[in-house]
């Protein structure tokens, strides 16, 4: 018990580096909402070393603290949605037989992007941001693929250095 | 390691956003005639592309200047926190959009059928 608290802890306080990071890396394609997403990375691997009720509180504990620290109150409703729809379908993909990583990381990119713009097409009400959506698929996938392949890579010595 | 499903999941939803991308291209083909602004889902005003001018909208979410040059649009200024809108590059296109998430702010190219008439009519 003791043991899973602190590699919580040390997740969330990873993902919360990882976020920081990612917002001094100046990355404009005059796209709002692509990023590389690196605390994603901080999920997929919790969600293999431990289980989905562990990971899912990690992302959300992530998603709230680096939102009143780096961010604002505007952005954490669409990091909720993104967050907590990457989520659920990266849950599912795990329990497809013959997923690794990979498939599971990009599902939850994509999945992340279309959360965001659902919640932004609600919120400003106007169907024209769904233009968007092709192009944010197409970064979720890249990035996905990134992260999928770097926690495919990490996991097993992950593992076995926490003795898991 | 990734495996055999991964690569066909991958494929398939690369070939959905392709196909979204094909067609979202084509419905912006056409170049605009006008601009609107929105804010909180309620029109703000429209503005015709083809003559510059700065508009600069304040009120209780926020403050923004939209400018109007050379036939496009962009965001000149916010005080938005994550100002993307900014950063946002200039649109021209129908159905292209600028928005500004904090303040509900849309910027929107609109009537892409009316340009030329309105090139003759000047």
């Amino acid at each position: 018990m003791t043991k899973k608290l602190t590699i919580s802890a040390l997740l969330v306080a990873l993902a919360m580096i990882f976020s920081y990071v990612e917002v001094l890396i100046p990355f404009n394609f005059g796209i709002p909402g692509i990023k590389l997403g690196l605390a994603n990375l901080v999920v997929v691997v919790a969600l293999y070393l431990l289980d989905a009720k562990q990971a899912l509180i990690i992302s959300v504990v992530r998603i709230l603290l680096v939102s009143f620290t780096f961010g604002n109150m505007a952005a954490l409703l669409y990091s909720i949605a993104g967050g907590l729809l990457s989520f659920v379908v990266m849950v599912l993909c795990r329990k497809i037989k013959g997923l690794s990583t990979m498939g599971v990381s990009v599902a939850g990119g994509i999945s992340h992007n279309i959360g965001q713009i659902l919640v932004a097409v609600f919120v400003v009400k106007n169907l024209n941001l769904l233009f968007y959506l092709p192009v944010l698929m197409i970064a979720g996938i890249i990035t996905g693929f990134l992260i999928g392949l770097v926690a495919g890579l990490i996991i097993p010595s992950v593992r076995k250095a926490l003795q898991l | 390691m990734p495996k055999k499903k991964d690569f066909i999941l991958i494929g398939v939803l690369l070939v959905i956003a392709l196909v979204g991308l094909a067609v979202t291209r084509l419905l912006q083909h056409q170049s605009g005639a006008s601009v609107t602004i929105t804010v909180c889902g309620e029109v703000y005003g429209t503005y015709p592309l083809n003559q510059s001018r700065e508009i600069e909208i304040s009120d209780d979410k926020g403050y923004n200047k939209v400018v109007i040059e050379n036939g496009s649009v962009h965001m000149e200024d916010a005080d938005c926190p994550d100002q993307y809108c900014v950063q946002h590059a200039a649109i021209h296109s129908s159905h292209e959009t600028i928005i500004c998430l904090p303040h509900e702010l849309v910027v929107e190219i609109t009537g892409g059928e009316v340009s030329d008439v309105d090139v003759i009519t000047q």
